[in-house]
């Protein structure tokens, strides 16, 4: 077994933020691992610009702020292990890694860690229809790693349900990239997202099906028809509504939830959250976990997006050093508050505010923090 | 057909990398060295990468980060491989999976 002062699992912008601000304040052996082959998370398939105020690099596009992360985190000295998955969280901090050789083998690493943090980020939902597990039918997140990342189309003509913002984000990107997309579906009588990126979509001339749902995917070994059909006030399918749409490609878009693997191997209490996704470790304002010595941060704690990921990994970061002693309590709380300060402009305005309510409810669940 | 998208409005034109050759299920196939095998196979069109083992049904790209395994294909002899987290490298020998992969994908 090796020891280290810092384990986090996770090399996406929460997980880097943390090794970065911990490895600012003086922590010396601060890894970072990732399931991935590159570090960076989801960062580097965000090529839109990002919303926000200047202070959260608005306008930054995420390829952009995971290049930024990756140099400042070489800077500091923080190292990284790819291709090496987090699979086992044992009492008194030991972490077991998955570590990826250069030989293409991999080799068990148990890791006694003074700090954890989990920095594991989401998962797509799927949504399962008639023919769903037909090739061509994949993630939207899938289908934006193909054509942002790996340069490759998944198909030509796509079907994209989901209006969320990365319904409609990738939609626009598909198009970039040379994709047909023949109509966006979303089960609710209102568009998810942005305005601004349904616009883009509408400005297109891509047709948005409102209340309506697939049905049913048809196809020999791969899609080739979508089902749809209008949706009554109780989200079923009304007979005689049927449309058949060409595709060779179905993207699903249905948000996302925390993953929560380790989260749940090694008992950190939860709380179900519907506004986040799901069932979420409780934490207190420093993303300390119930699991004293273990923080959670990102996605992980909760669905949002990349820059309250980035802020949340900061705070654990800060707290850590603090905790090892690398940061005197003023300092910290200083660095705390400014951090508390960013994460509450960004949760605020008519998308951000059900994310305040829903992160003050994570918050009041921790023992602590409900005094 | 190709797949790949050689013109990006934001992101460019596509950087040259080193070509290599693999087999997939006997035919060569050019790959950009250390691509996602998934998407040196998406770059010809091909999404078919397993078959399922009781219904034998074709399964592809689905979450396209490792987490799914419903890529996995035979890579070198190895069955269960996810391909999408996979990097091509020169003479790598690859095959359709079917089942779990037993007798070398051939079928189960």
């Amino acid at each position: 077994m090796i020891s280290k002062e810092i384990v986090i699992a996770g090399a996406g912008p929460a997980g880097l933020a943390a090794a970065i601000e911990a490895a600012k304040a003086g922590a010396k052996e601060v890894l970072v691992v990732d399931l991935n082959l590159k570090p960076g998370g989801q960062l580097f398939k965000q090529i839109h610009k990002f919303f926000g105020s200047s202070a959260h690099r608005s306008g930054t596009r995420g390829i952009d702020i995971g290049n930024q992360l990756l140099t400042e985190a070489k800077e500091y000295g923080v190292e990284i292990w790819v291709n090496s998955a987090a699979v086992g969280l044992f009492h008194d901090r030991i972490i077991s890694i998955e570590k990826g050789l250069d030989s293409g083998e991999k080799e068990l690493v148990n890791i006694q860690a003074q700090k954890i943090i989990l920095a594991t980020g989401a998962s797509e939902n799927v949504v399962r229809f008639k023919g769903w597990t037909l090739p061509g039918i994949m993630g939207a997140g899938a289908a934006q790693t193909m054509i942002n990342v790996n340069r490759v189309k998944p198909g030509n003509k796509v079907v994209m349900l989901g209006s969320g913002n990365v319904g409609l984000i990738v939609s626009y990107q598909l198009m970039q990239a040379g994709c047909d997309v023949v109509a966006l579906i979303e089960a609710a009588p209102k568009i998810g997202g942005y305005g601004v990126h349904a616009a883009k979509i509408r400005r297109a001339g891509v047709p948005i099906y409102t209340s309506h749902t697939i049905i049913e995917a048809k196809g020999t070994e791969r899609v080739s028809e979508v089902v749809i059909a209008e949706l009554d006030r109780s989200w079923n399918p009304i007979p005689g509504t049927e449309k058949v749409l060409e595709a060779d490609v179905v993207t699903l878009a249905a948000g996302l939830k925390p993953i929560s693997d380790l989260v749940r191997l090694h008992d950190l209490k939860c709380v179900y959250n519907a506004a986040f996704g799901g069932w979420v470790p409780k934490h207190d304002r420093n993303m300390e976990s119930t699991q004293p010595g273990i923080y959670v941060v990102g996605d992980t704690t909760g669905v949002e997006e990349a820059n309250t990921a980035l802020e949340e990994g900061r705070l654990a970061g800060v707290a850590a050093a603090e905790r090892l002693g690398y940061l005197t309590q003023t300092d910290a709380s200083a660095l705390k508050d400014d951090i508390w300060e960013r994460l509450d402009g960004l949760r605020m305005g008519p998308f951000g505010e059900k994310r305040m309510v829903a992160k003050n409810q994570i918050l009041a669940a921790f023992p602590e923090c409900a005094k | 057909m190709c797949m790949r998208i050689t013109e990006h409005v934001i992101l460019g034109q596509e950087e040259t990398a080193k070509l290599v050759e693999i087999t997939v299920d006997g035919k060569p196939l050019m790959a950009k060295e250390g691509e996602p095998i998934l998407a040196a196979l998406l770059a010809e069109n091909m999404i078919i990468n397993r078959y399922t083992v009781k219904r034998k049904e074709a399964r592809g790209l689905f979450c396209g980060i490792g987490q799914c395994t419903d890529c996995a294909m035979i890579v070198n002899g190895k069955p269960n491989v996810r391909t999408c987290i996979t990097p091509v490298e020169q003479g790598m020998v690859i095959k359709t999976q079917y089942g779990v992969g037993e007798g070398d994908g051939e079928d189960d």
